[in-house]
């Protein structure tokens, strides 16, 4: 089985050839918008970092994103006076060869001179992007990303392990697969562990769900909704279980940081807890946040459950939609790739389901769009965190 | 982890078979009667689709089991066929936010 990727100067193969538009500080945010505005069913997506103040994180994902494979040129939205080192960003993303653009609003002359300037860029580099190179790509060239959101009693039944299943067929193509939310991991770490390519990395990933605990105690909140409740999730532990479910039963080859590229194919556990102290408030604040994360690293896809109904997409990567509930999916049926419901209703087998998501992840690959991209999500939010870089054992070379 | 491939049309399912509570497939009625492993199980509530019930008595301050493993600890007794969701159990590591009573943590956890 290939792909047909675009190839980027910097080697990197996507499945997408986008345009990011970034404003770099809140104040820049509404000429971002509107830069992006006439084009938002071409493949022009707005992401952004609200903060006027630096934090070595934030500029690391907006570097990831912004060079993301799926991303063919940026352009950055300053105000002026903002703490954000725009100029260290528009390097990092001309050395990769992408076409970049700075527009800085106080110098530009406000907001209709910038919007305009940024507009006429984009309109340019639309057509430059015509040109991408297309390449073969291999299913271990690419990375899939796993998350739950608006989570019920069903998504770990159904959507969950029949992702996991489809996991489980692309971790045995070797390409990279990442679940997340270690705070939705609490009481499922020591299960994990023995499922760790070594023992080493096994404490890795009982001192991650550790430190989740620890954070979400200090915050008095777990990762957990009203609406999950209401779906029949009565503690974090239950919902843990159904989150858990969704990484498979492969192997555990390591741990990544939001931000960090695999090197290798296999499955690996996102951290996305802050290390140090507790500062910055919750490290989820919403599904978004750790879609961004795991875009950020070089997720080129995400399998998304719901049994509640979320109709979140994303900017840069494209989102499929599993429906956990069969109730649900009659409701909402046009927000949703897959009704995984027929589980519970006897209608599919749980390995049916997670070989219709697996197929329909090699569509969405070779370009077919998901319901939400065609309904233009473009969901993105990015905070303050910050993170101490990984310990030996987390990577698969360790192994 | 244990996982089921299909259900068996009866409405109900037993994840693991050392659970104490079983989950609906399909909205179960109050008063109904259901088989599970072998015992039978009168529902004293109704229980919506992936929502749970205590197949045997769970004595407060036992662990509540699912897929084999616990997911919080009874806070009373809980009789077999009863609901079993926040106002008889909750979780050993954090409290559950609803908007139902009050806005607020239904039980702070120690």
């Amino acid at each position: 089985m290939t792909l047909t990727g675009y190839l980027r100067a910097d080697g990197r193969k996507g499945i997408r050839n986008g345009i990011v538009v970034t404003y770099l500080v809140e104040c820049a945010h509404h000429v971002a918008r509107e830069i992006v505005y006439p084009f938002r069913e071409r493949g022009v997506q707005l992401i952004g970092f609200s903060g006027c103040y630096p934090n070595a994180y934030s500029h690391k994902m907006m570097e990831r994103l912004c060079t993301h494979p799926n991303t063919g040129a940026a352009l950055l939205v300053s105000l002026g006076c903002e703490g954000f080192n725009k100029g260290a960003l528009l390097d990092t993303v001309r050395r990769s060869g992408r076409p970049a653009r700075l527009v800085v609003i106080q110098d530009t002359g406000g907001t209709r001179k910038s919007i305009a300037e940024g507009q006429a860029w984009i309109e340019q580099t639309l057509e430059q992007l015509q040109a991408t190179p297309r390449a073969q790509m291999g299913i271990n060239e690419l990375i899939v990303g796993t998350k739950c959101g608006g989570s019920d009693a069903t998504s770990g039944l159904t959507a969950n392990p029949a992702m996991g299943r489809a996991f489980d067929f692309l971790v045995e193509q070797k390409a990279a697969c990442i679940f997340e939310e270690t705070g939705e991991l609490i009481g499922m770490e020591s299960w994990m562990a023995e499922r760790a390519a070594t023992p080493e990395l096994g404490q890795e990933i009982i001192k991650t769900v550790g430190k989740a605990a620890r954070y979400y105690a200090t915050l008095g909140h777990a990762s957990f909704a009203p609406g999950n409740a209401d779906g029949g999730l009565t503690t974090i532990e239950e919902k843990s279980l159904g989150a858990y479910a969704k990484s498979g039963q492969s192997r555990i080859s390591g741990i990544l940081k939001p931000g960090d590229v695999p090197i290798t194919g296999g499955l690996y556990l996102m951290d996305m807890i802050p290390d140090g102290e507790v500062r910055f408030g919750f490290p989820n604040i919403n599904d978004n946040a750790e879609v961004a994360e795991m875009i950020a690293c070089g997720a080129h896809l995400v399998m998304f459950s719901t049994g509640r109904g979320s109709v979140v997409g994303s900017a840069v990567s494209p989102i499929i939609k599993v429906c956990a509930n069969p109730k649900t999916y009659k409701r909402m049926a046009d927000d949703m790739d897959v009704d995984a419901g027929r589980i519970l209703e006897g209608r599919a087998t749980l390995d049916e389901v997670g070989r219709e998501i697996y197929d329909l992840l090699i569509e969405v690959a070779q370009g077919k769009p998901t319901k939400s991209e065609a309904l233009g999500h473009q969901e993105f939010v990015l905070t303050y965190k910050s993170f101490e870089p990984l310990g030996p054992a987390c990577f698969p070379s360790a192994a | 982890m244990p996982f089921f491939q299909k259900t068996d049309g009866s409405g109900v399912l037993l994840l693991a078979p050392r659970d104490n509570i079983a989950v609906a497939t399909a909205e179960l009625a109050a008063g109904s009667e259901r088989e599970v492993a072998g015992h039978k199980v009168v529902l004293k509530d109704g229980v919506d689709v992936g929502h749970k019930f205590a197949v045997r008595r769970i004595a407060s301050g036992s662990r509540i089991i699912k897929y084999g493993a616990p997911i919080g600890v009874a806070i009373r007794d809980i009789d077999a066929g009863e609901y079993v969701h926040t106002h008889n159990m909750a979780s050993d590591y954090l409290p559950t936010y609803t908007l139902e009573e009050g806005h607020k943590f239904v039980k702070e956890v120690k």
